[in-house]
């Protein structure tokens, strides 16, 4: 469990270090958009994934994201994140663990959201940062032309 | 990740994202935010629990029916317990030998008899699964236990890549072998459900693989190369079994 009070103390200070690197803003944009049921949803994960054929992550720069296409099937999926102690166990089981495109399909056949988005997008979190706004802006660019109006954001 | 969503709703675009660390998303205070009590790496809870995922992922849906942010909520749930397994009781154990007190040869016969041994649950698992998540390195099965070893018998192997550094190709290496070592010893009788601490703790604890991949981190941070060291000393081996080498606790001890 991710609570501090189950936390080991190497953890706890690494965790109360990366707090005082966080960024704070000073404004909170908030869009509003249609009914779930009419909504276009995609996937941003910060999992390092990516196709079985594409590039791993490199920590090198211009380095950002990769491109999963909606299609895509839970054997073309690797994780190249580069960290040794992410706990990798329960993807390796199933995928929906970091990526739930499964569970997005049902809720589409259900017809609890509208639609899944052509594409998805995924970043090896060391890189999806605040210094680095252009690429993500980038991308919200692609997910408007994709028409998407919910963007579900998973962290590794 | 908050951060992603701060600057992904500034393009005018909804979103609602996952919090692991409830702290940091109080900071950066995203625009929706659905702090999960689950373990790093499984943002949506358990493996193989789909009505479990469901529930994680509608309640986070539902984030998006709200007028107005930033908003942080709480998942009621925790994960199911999966008290059933508490230690991983595997028939073959090769992990005896030692780099300590053995020849390094010893090792590499041991290391080599342990993947084999792995061999057929490795098979049972990509058979029921449909999926492997073993293949990152681009490195056959059959070829990935010599080419870590190399490292450690002194000979630094061609890198079968062109794509990205060896010390890269090397990493990712180490990831398909302990994926294939996970994705094997689940499909066990009776193993399926184990949680990630049983598998991490008898992975690093009580494997040949460990031993090796303990000594290629060092001799990977005694390399002159840069990237290569910095692999070594940071990517090849978890914090936490650095620790516990370096206190003499084992996984086990540190419960």
């Amino acid at each position: 469990m991710v609570r501090l009070e189950t936390m080991s103390e190497a953890e706890r200070v690494i965790t109360q270090r990366m707090a005082q690197i966080c960024p704070s803003f000073e404004t909170w944009p908030c869009v509003n958009g249609p009914p779930l049921s009419q909504r276009r949803v995609a996937i941003i994960t910060t999992a390092g994934l990516h196709t079985r054929n594409d590039r791993p992550f490199q920590l090198v720069q211009d380095d950002y994201y990769r491109v999963i296409p909606g299609d895509v099937r839970a054997n073309d999926l690797v994780m190249s994140h580069l960290s040794a102690g992410m706990d990798r166990t329960g993807y390796q089981r199933d995928w929906n663990v970091v990526f739930p495109l499964d569970r997005l399909r049902e809720l589409v056949k259900e017809g609890i959201i509208g639609s899944v988005a052509d594409f998805h997008y995924s970043y090896n979190s060391s890189r999806a940062k605040e210094d680095s706004t252009d690429p993500i802006r980038e991308v919200a660019g692609f997910l408007k032309k994709d028409k998407v109006d919910a963007v579900l954001l998973f962290p590794s | 990740m908050g951060v992603l969503g701060h600057f992904i709703e500034e393009e005018g675009l909804p979103t609602a994202g996952i919090s692991l660390i409830r702290m940091h998303t109080e900071i950066i205070r995203p625009p929706r935010a659905l702090w999960v009590p689950f373990e790093l790496g499984r943002p949506l809870g358990p493996p193989d629990n789909a009505a479990f995922q469901r529930r994680v992922l509608l309640a986070l849906l539902r984030m998006f029916e709200a007028p107005d942010g930033p908003r942080l909520e709480d998942f009621p749930e925790d994960e199911p317990e999966t008290d059933a397994i508490t230690v991983l009781a595997c028939p073959v154990d090769f992990s005896q030998t030692t780099v300590e007190d053995e020849e390094t040869d010893q090792l590499k016969v041991a290391f080599r008899r342990e993947i084999a041994a792995m061999r057929p649950w490795y098979d049972v698992a990509v058979a029921r699964r449909q999926r492997t998540t073993v293949g990152v390195s681009g490195i056959g099965l059959e070829g990935l236990g010599d080419f870590i070893y190399a490292f450690i018998g002194g000979t630094e192997p061609d890198n079968p890549r062109d794509d990205i550094p060896l010390a890269y190709t090397l990493k990712f290496a180490v990831e398909d072998l302990q994926s294939y070592y996970i994705e094997g010893v689940t499909a066990q009788p009776g193993q399926e459900g184990a949680p990630s601490k049983v598998l991490t703790d008898w992975f690093w604890g009580e494997t040949v693989a460990s031993k090796v991949l303990l000594a290629l981190k060092k001799v990977c941070e005694a390399s002159k190369d840069e990237v290569m060291s910095q692999m070594g000393a940071h990517f090849l081996v978890p914090m936490e079994v650095v620790r516990r080498q370096e206190s003499g606790t084992d996984s086990h001890q540190d419960g």
